[in-house]
């Protein structure tokens, strides 16, 4: 299969290929796919205080359309907030990447990557705000006394 | 050294300049009809084609009335079963005939034929294939029926290069009185063939997997004990004792006999060299690598082939990132269709392992430069892709990846 130039850049200078801590309560961890199914694709997001996603990072099984979409996702994301990431649709990357009919699955996954990502970081984010009001009574008593 | 390196022989094969030297005169000064048979232009390639005849045969022990030269393996695989089939097919009565038995890794000119015959009506066993892709003649005899008119077994395989017990398949067929067709496309040329001695009736062979042109190949057909007949499949005038019409491709035939010659001039010595070159890539690249693995026997397999699966990396990406390197992949990727290779699957491979395994196969022109310039892009590419998988790093933390509910979306 011959690749746009622009996919054969992303798979051989990945953007942002890594992993950030998926214990960290800022960070959102998404994975997509199946091993059986050729694709597994993990993507992660970092957000400062304000929901903005400061720095993003993948690792996908998978061939050279699904790494390329995965890297182009993160370097999309990167910077903007996560409600403005929530709107990158495949078709985007599609465009972007000139991926082929038999590839549309890659951007598809990539996608859902980014949406899974979003997802966890705000379940934690709900999860920490759940806790909040325990730990902040509990920091007034300890101010109390 | 040439780059990309082509490790890719079992797919194509270059012409061999002495191959393409013994066709010339025919694509042009002896350009005649061999079925000319009032002028020279006429004899000069009558006398061609039977000379690359006698060629042919000579390598398969087999006489030259026994040769149906087609446009190659696949043309010979569809004749032989439909014409079996039509000729001796009897799909009612007492004494029915409607049954054939093939396996699960053949080639798709013999699977896609089968299931057509089966769509058309007639009983098809698939027989399964061990871990080594083998099948067990315990499992062949006892599918064997009286309704039973047609084995049909390849030799070698194309992906795994695993080898099938051929004479003992052979022999089997002669005591239960079945036909016995071979697709022996991927070995012609490169292990020893006997079609008396390994009891082959039906065998078809392709040129351009031993170094000769494209669109030729033949159809061995036996003449005695038993005498094969065949249903026309293509009609016309009567070319080829009546059995493949159509004008005979003079120089492509012409280069068949040239490249079977000189494929069992070189056999015993090549053998040896690309086994060797084989172990040599293989046991490296293992050396080198966790967690890869052999697909096929170990032992009974063609000289030149070998076939790895890498865990947690993915073929295509694999040979991307492996540029100078032409080999092909199982992976789903790679193929028109969605489904990794239906032949790891029939081995029990798992579909993620289907999916990062390579095909590496070698050929007359590979050396041991190529193949340790291939060694090294091979595991400095599933070192880089590994780095990149989450797969990888997921087993690396301990994570059991067949206990993993993949489609619950993993947060």
């Amino acid at each position: 299969m011959a690749y746009d130039e622009k996919v054969i850049d992303h798979f051989h200078n990945p953007r942002n290929m890594g992993s950030l801590d998926k214990e960290d309560d800022q960070v959102g961890t998404g994975i997509v796919g199946a091993p059986e199914c050729g694709d597994v694709m993990k993507l992660q997001i970092l957000c400062d205080e304000n929901d903005r996603i400061v720095d993003a990072k993948f690792k996908t099984f998978g061939c050279g359309s699904a790494i390329a979409s995965s890297s182009l996702a993160t370097e999309w994301i990167k910077g903007r907030r996560i409600d403005e990431a929530q709107e990158i649709k495949n078709v985007d990357i599609v465009r972007e990447l000139s991926l082929p009919p038999v590839k549309i699955h890659c951007s598809v996954l990539a996608e859902d990557a980014i949406k899974a990502a979003i997802a966890d970081y705000r379940r934690k984010r709900q999860r920490s705000q759940a806790d909040q009001p325990e730990a902040d009574v509990l920091r007034a008593a300890g101010g109390g006394s | 050294m040439k780059l990309p390196v082509y490790l890719d022989y079992n797919a194509t094969t270059p012409l061999d300049p002495r191959v393409l030297d013994a066709m010339l005169p025919y694509l042009t000064d002896k350009f005649g009809n061999a079925a000319s048979r009032n002028h020279v232009y006429g004899w000069e390639a009558e006398e061609a084609v039977e000379r690359a005849r006698r060629k042919v045969a000579t390598v398969i022990n087999a006489g030259t009335k026994e040769i149906v030269f087609t446009s190659g393996a696949t043309e010979s695989d569809n004749v032989a079963i439909k014409g079996v089939v039509e000729m001796y097919g009897r799909r009612d009565g007492a004494d029915r005939k409607d049954h054939i038995i093939t396996q699960v890794t053949e080639h798709k000119a013999v699977i896609d034929t089968c299931t057509y015959l089966q769509q058309q009506g007639w009983d098809v066993t698939f027989l399964p294939v061990d871990r080594t892709g083998m099948i067990d003649l315990e499992e062949l005899s006892q599918a064997i029926t009286d309704r039973t008119l047609l084995v049909t077994i390849m030799h070698g395989n194309n992906e795994i290069g695993t080898l099938q017990p051929i004479a003992g398949i052979g022999r089997l067929c002669k005591r239960r009185g079945v036909l016995f067709h071979t697709d022996a496309t991927q070995s012609f040329g490169k292990v020893p063939i006997d079609v008396e001695e390994m009891g082959i009736d039906l065998l078809s062979l392709s040129a351009h997997k031993i170094y000769g042109p494209k669109g030729i190949g033949c159809l061995y057909v036996r003449r005695r004990n038993p005498r094969v007949r065949l249903a026309i499949q293509m009609h016309g005038g009567g070319h080829e004792r009546n059995m493949r019409s159509g004008t005979l491709n003079v120089p492509g035939i012409v280069g068949l006999g040239k490249a079977a010659e000189l494929s069992v001039e070189s056999m015993e010595e090549e053998s040896r060299r690309l086994t060797a070159l084989r172990d040599r890539l293989s046991e490296s690249i293992m050396g080198q690598l966790e967690d890869v693995t052999l697909n096929g026997h170990p032992v009974h397999r063609l000289p030149n082939t070998v076939n790895l699966s890498f865990a947690y990396v993915e073929g295509e990406s694999l040979m991307m990132e492996m540029n100078d390197v032409a080999v092909s992949s199982g992976s789903a990727c790679t193929s028109a269709s969605l489904e990794p290779s239906f032949v790891l699957r029939a081995l029990g491979v798992s579909d993620d392992l289907a999916h990062g395994s390579i095909r590496f196969s070698l050929g007359r022109l590979t050396t041991t430069e190529e193949v340790d310039h291939t060694t090294g892009r091979v595991v400095s590419a599933v070192r880089r892709l590994r780095e990149m998988s989450p797969l990888y790093e997921m087993a690396k933390e301990g994570v059991d990846l067949s206990k993993v509910d993949w489609h619950a979306g993993t947060g």
